[in-house]
């Protein structure tokens, strides 16, 4: 079900930058999701090559986010689920995981910095002392500014990383949360519609920023959206999810408008712009006979 | 009859550290004070607010049953507190959307509130006591610590703090950020359980010198304030530890030299520390935002 074109790309990729060449960064066969007695999406097969850039698509109710959650192991699954090697849930160390999130409330005084401090070493036990480990571990206390400064710089929050959470934007809260995900260099980084309520510039700025930690990082991004225009120019696969189950291929493969009209159920139509750009149009949110109530 | 403060702080101090029983709230004091400095930021910052007040409520029946059975309160204060604690944690119900932690205005606290409130006047007049010994429960006493309640109390602290200590990191990205910090590997319903259990024994240290009603003052207002001062987490704590400790210091001056009782004079002070840092907070707010600059969301991300 891949392309060939992909394939290769993606192979060149594997071998520059990451180590387990021989196996793809997320192997789903057969792979199934139950949640609450139902089967959320069934019979999965899904192969994504290390580099890539994929986007989650689908309408509301169909286990997106819920795909994301299996890959962690946060959610259980029956049939082969792979994520970098092994079983999904016993690599998320190596994963940077971006929830789907209502905003951060206003009344939280935390600086951006201390969020993005928690992706370097929240997990560990005790408690840091500031002062202290810069005083007995100075090395130490050096590289990880050096680490923090770095990665805020990376998706472009220099400038309000230091202002209280609550006060920021949405999207300068993504950009931080962005951060703390990539915080200890992961391979892939799992995205849950990092768009979502965001203005139109700012859903530009933040696909740019995740394009190029999969372009320059060799990160794999696995994002979650529910408009797949601002990021359709920067995809290399597919993974749409309707009607219990997924299709997965290239952006030119599966957006059409004859696959996207079957899988919502209703009339979708995909038109190409003067520069060749794809665009979905008439993307419904409930296709009719879709059940209301049932979420993630 | 009352003391009578002279103008010189130095000869006030002395004549309060003459008696051993001010020593012994002091000491206590600072204790409760700085475990609840401690404590208290943490809880505001999860929005346990309401369960702290429950936890701190339940010192009341504890205390009033160990008057009754004729056991030093402060053990009752803390073995209610705690099983309280428990009992929260085991019964309630997981918050919705995954997260993990617990229903903040679950109905369950607000039960176990009311149900401590009730059993606690039961204790009350199951005791036929004095009948000051009401009202120093409720709203503490300066003259009610003694030097084994203090050594008790150093315990608690000690406790208190090295197993906050243990989970702080852990338990900061668990409050914040409860989705991300599960996805790492942080159990977060049982980082809240022990949260909670920690939280019910500052509660009990606590109602041992405001009492029962106003042990909120203590875990609330300095926090609060703090917060309202800074956004570091670590600065944030030491002037939350801080304010604590002047107000229940200064506050128990106060009420050395007055006839008002303690828990007056230490949550009028806290809440006038929370109203000047709010209010410093509002002038900083004021100076501070701008409207939206249209160009800073599609700037170049990366040098």
């Amino acid at each position: 079900m891949t392309e060939t074109t992909t394939e290769s790309r993606a192979a060149e990729l594997t071998t520059e930058t990451q180590p387990h060449a021989t196996h793809p960064v997320i192997r789903m066969r057969d792979a199934s999701a139950v949640v609450g007695g139902r089967a959320v999406w069934s019979h999965v097969s899904v192969d994504v090559a290390a580099g890539e850039f994929v986007a989650v698509l689908g309408p509301n109710g169909s286990g997106k986010s819920t795909l994301l959650k299996v890959l962690l192991g946060l959610a259980p699954f029956t049939g082969t689920v792979e994520v970098l090697g092994v079983r999904a849930g016993r690599s998320n160390k190596r994963i940077g995981y971006v929830p789907q999130r209502r905003a951060f409330g206003t009344d939280l005084r935390i600086r951006g910095v201390d969020v993005v401090a928690l992706g370097l070493d929240g997990t560990r036990w005790g408690t840091p002392i500031p002062g202290l480990t810069r005083l007995i571990a100075p090395r130490r206390y050096r590289d990880r500014r050096r680490r923090l400064e770095e990665v805020i710089r990376l998706v472009g929050a220099a400038d309000h990383a230091r202002r209280p959470i609550g006060e920021c934007s949405g999207g300068e809260q993504q950009r931080l949360l962005i951060a703390q995900a990539l915080a200890r260099r992961p391979e892939l980084l799992l995205l849950d519609e990092p768009l979502e309520s965001l203005d139109m510039a700012s859903q530009a700025a933040i696909s740019a920023v995740v394009r190029d930690i999969c372009r320059r990082e060799g990160v794999t991004v696995m994002m979650v959206a529910h408009d797949v225009n601002p990021i359709l120019a920067h995809l290399d696969r597919v993974i749409y999810l309707a009607g219990g189950t997924a299709v997965s291929g290239t952006p030119d493969h599966v957006i059409t408008a004859e696959q996207l009209t079957k899988l919502y159920g209703i009339p979708v139509d995909v038109v190409r712009d003067s520069s060749g750009r794809l665009c979905v149009v008439g993307q419904p949110d409930v296709p009719p006979g879709h059940h209301v109530g049932d979420h993630r | 009859m009352n003391p009578a403060p002279t103008w010189n702080l130095i000869t006030d101090v002395q004549q309060m550290l003459a008696y051993s029983f001010m020593v012994n709230a002091i000491r206590a004091g600072a204790l409760v004070a700085v475990v609840a400095g401690v404590v208290g930021w943490m809880m505001v910052l999860r929005r346990e607010s309401f369960a702290g007040h429950t936890l701190a409520l339940v010192g009341f029946p504890g205390a009033a049953a160990a008057a009754w059975l004729g056991v030093a309160t402060g053990y009752g204060y803390f073995v209610g507190c705690v099983a309280a604690a428990a009992a929260i944690a085991m019964l309630s119900p997981p918050a919705p959307g995954g997260g993990g932690g617990f229903v903040e205005e679950s109905a369950l606290i607000g039960t176990v509130q009311a149900v401590a409130l009730a059993t606690g006047l039961l204790f009350v007049s199951l005791y036929h006591g004095f009948l000051s010994g009401l009202t120093n429960l409720l709203f503490g006493t300066i003259a009610g610590v003694s030097s084994s309640q203090v050594k008790v109390l150093l315990i608690a602290a000690l406790l208190c703090l090295a197993a906050l200590a243990v989970i702080g990191r852990r338990l900061f990205w668990a409050s914040i950020d409860p989705d991300t910090a599960a996805a790492q590997g942080i159990p977060i319903r049982l980082t809240a359980a022990v949260f909670l259990l920690i939280l019910g024994m500052a509660a009990a240290g606590a109602s041992q010198v405001t009492g029962s009603l106003l042990v909120f003052v203590l875990l609330v207002c300095p926090p609060a304030a703090a917060q309202q001062l800074t956004a570091r987490p670590g600065l944030g704590i030491a002037l939350s530890v801080v304010i604590a400790v002047a107000v229940t210091w200064v506050g128990m001056g106060c009420a050395f030299f007055s006839p008002y009782p303690i828990g007056f004079w230490v949550s009028s002070l806290a809440f006038a520390m929370y109203l000047l840092a709010s209010a410093y907070r509002r002038s900083i707010d004021r100076g501070w935002r701008r409207p939206i600059r249209p160009h800073v969301a599609d700037r170049p991300v990366a040098p």
